[in-house]
């Protein structure tokens, strides 16, 4: 059987609960708030590895960030892979989908050997989910989203694997090299291995490529390559509800809330 | 800046993605179609439907009495099934012929798996999951509005200068528009250009319907964590109310049910009468897909939970302490009012 060249695409996001945004400037206030691996990079992560390990070969994780995501490339590697690219660059900032999936696509090739790119479903920051097929798309990849149980034919050089639909599901095989979206909870993410995170922080494989490391086009890459912009920020409001409490035994609570709901029954 | 393929002067139109599944149109399609003719009444702008698939001729008629001025359609048997390669050539060669100022797409697994494809094909920006859409008064721009940060955040987005404009819009966030049998259109059949060896993806086994569609139920009993799996109670009560069953997201991770029910950012957009929301605690993620419901009733054993600030009855107790009384009380008001 032949070894596996794996790319695992990671993003670093700002724990969800933790954001805020300021309605004067219109800003997201990040200062405070704590980062996390994209929960949906951990299954990608946990995939990579258990490929790897029933076919041997390599796994790479990639990310596009500032440095602070440097420690969380150091956190995959503790998990078991191999290696680690951050994308890092001023150049590469206030992208959106079709500037990420360039710039991140540009990176890949230059690691250079892949059969599988495995992307989360989508980020929870962005929630976009529309990276994995623009990075199938420029690097002419096939692709297959929402995807589990993964399952690679080396000896065909095809990946088949089940996918999900709207109200249902289908198994397709399409040829390597192909890019993947993990669909959310396809796995267990295992937890990282406690000697492997003091070789990872001391001696991890972590290289940092800054825009003029990759074979990039300036005009593609960050704000001038993005086609899409934020015309405004607002901080999400809820509807106003009535917010009556019921109280009592169960029993009459149950009596009181049939009479508020007499409408609908 | 990178070029699209055309530009805004060469681009004309608001362009509906049909998507469509076994001979039947996704009410997202149609969805969209409705609020496609809303934004361009008045405007003059025509609205166009692609539509791809093997015999699907008949699907035309249907987005046109839905609103469409126009539907081209690609009729083969290399596309009776979805394929990213098969539907990704055809509807880019569709929209490089016909330079739609907008093209809009349902935010479904297959939606989003073609959107975000041709949108790097055509070198265009992509507004994804979009939660409402408007044109930009003096412009004409598209403007998507989409949650951001598990939905605590809304960004308006819109892309000025590459074309189409781009957007993906989940299910459920417009009305399916009134048919009008009588509405007439046009429908263009494309040649389509396509051989087997063009499709390298392999459909192996293909599973759909069966499922209920959760964004078009009137009542809605979801639960979460405080159900610890066990769904009985909450079934009961929603067959009682005629209604359906959603869940959460903890639910899922926990594998005690599949996402098909799931509500919320990465689940389902809801818009019921009634949301009976059992033992959740109501994070964002989570109430932004039940917000649109008139009355919401939570139940939750924790009284700092945050769905009691999206409730309008709120009762703190543990789920299955409530159920059982709150069942025998629906049966005993239905039984009163003869029942259904």
């Amino acid at each position: 059987m032949r070894p596996l060249q794996i790319i695992a695409c990671v993003k670093v996001v700002p724990k969800p609960e933790e954001v805020k945004v300021d309605t004067k400037t219109m800003t997201i206030e990040r200062g405070e708030v704590r980062s996390e691996i994209n929960p949906p990079d951990m299954n990608v992560l946990e995939m990579a590895l258990t490929l790897k390990e029933q076919h041997g070969g390599k796994v790479t994780v990639i990310a596009m960030g500032p440095p602070l995501f440097e420690p969380y490339m150091r956190l995959a590697l503790a998990m078991g892979a191999d290696e680690a690219y951050l994308l890092s660059d001023r150049a590469f900032a206030a992208a959106d989908t079709l500037a990420t999936s360039y710039a991140l696509a540009q990176g890949i090739r230059k690691i250079g050997d892949y059969d599988l790119i495995l992307c989360g479903e989508e980020s929870s920051d962005g929630a976009t989910a529309q990276v994995p097929p623009g990075i199938a798309e420029w690097l002419e990849t096939s692709q297959i989203t929402y995807a589990e149980d993964l399952e690679v034919l080396s000896d065909s050089k095809m990946v088949k694997a089940k996918r999900e639909l709207a109200g249902g599901y289908e198994v397709i095989q399409v040829p390597l090299p192909c890019t993947v979206s993990v669909k959310i909870g396809a796995n267990e993410p295992r937890f990282m291995d406690m000697e492997r995170k003091v070789w990872a922080e001391a001696d991890g494989p972590v290289t940092v490529w800054a825009a003029s490391d990759i074979d990039v086009e300036a005009e593609m890459i960050g704000l001038p390559g993005s086609p899409t912009i934020v015309d405004g920020l607002a901080q999400a409001e809820s509807t106003e509800r009535k917010r009556e409490f019921l109280e009592g035994t169960p029993e009459e609570q149950a009596k009181v809330l049939v009479e508020r709901l007499r409408p609908y029954l | 800046m990178t070029k699209s393929l055309y530009g805004a002067k060469e681009a004309s139109g608001i362009w509906i993605y049909l998507e469509q599944s076994q001979g039947q149109l996704e009410g997202v399609s149609l969805e969209l179609v409705g609020k496609a003719r809303e934004l361009a009444d008045g405007r003059g702008i025509p609205i166009v439907g692609v539509l791809l698939g093997d015999q699907v001729g008949d699907l035309a008629q249907e987005a046109i009495a839905a609103g469409a001025d126009e539907v081209r359609v690609a009729d083969d048997p290399l596309l009776r099934q979805y394929t990213t390669d098969g539907y990704a050539r055809v509807v880019t060669e569709i929209i490089l012929e016909g330079k739609p100022d907008i093209l809009l797409l349902g935010a479904t697994p297959d939606g989003r798996d073609l959107a975000g494809r041709i949108a790097v094909r055509l070198r265009t920006g992509l507004t994804a999951d979009c939660t409402d859409l408007k044109l930009e008064e003096k412009s004409g721009l598209l403007i998507g509005e989409v949650w951001g940060f598990g939905g605590g955040v809304i960004a308006y987005i819109k892309c000025p200068d590459n074309r189409p404009q781009m957007a993906t819009v989940r299910a459920g966030v417009f009305a399916v528009p009134k048919p009008d049998a009588a509405r007439k259109g046009k429908v263009v059949n494309v040649p389509v250009k396509l051989s087997e060896k063009d499709i390298k993806v392999q459909v192996l086994e293909h599973v759909v319907g069966g499922g209920v569609d959760i964004t078009r139920a009137e009542v809605l009993v979801a639960a979460g964590r405080g159900c610890q799996g066990d769904f009985t109670l909450v079934n009961e009560l929603a067959s009682l109310l005629d209604g359906e069953v959603g869940w959460s997201r903890v639910p899922v991770d926990e594998g005690w049910v599949s996402r098909d029910g799931m509500i919320g950012q990465t689940g389902y957009t809801t818009r019921p009468k009634l949301a009976i929301v059992c033992g959740i605690s109501g994070a964002f993620q989570f109430t932004v897909g039940v917000e649109k419901a008139e009355t919401i009733v939570a139940i939750n054993i924790d009284a700092e939970a945050p769905i009691f600030e999206a409730a309008d009855y709120c009762i703190v107790d543990d789920m299955f302490n409530v159920l059982p009384p709150l069942i025998e009380a629906v049966k005993k008001a239905r039984g009163g009012n003869g029942g259904r």
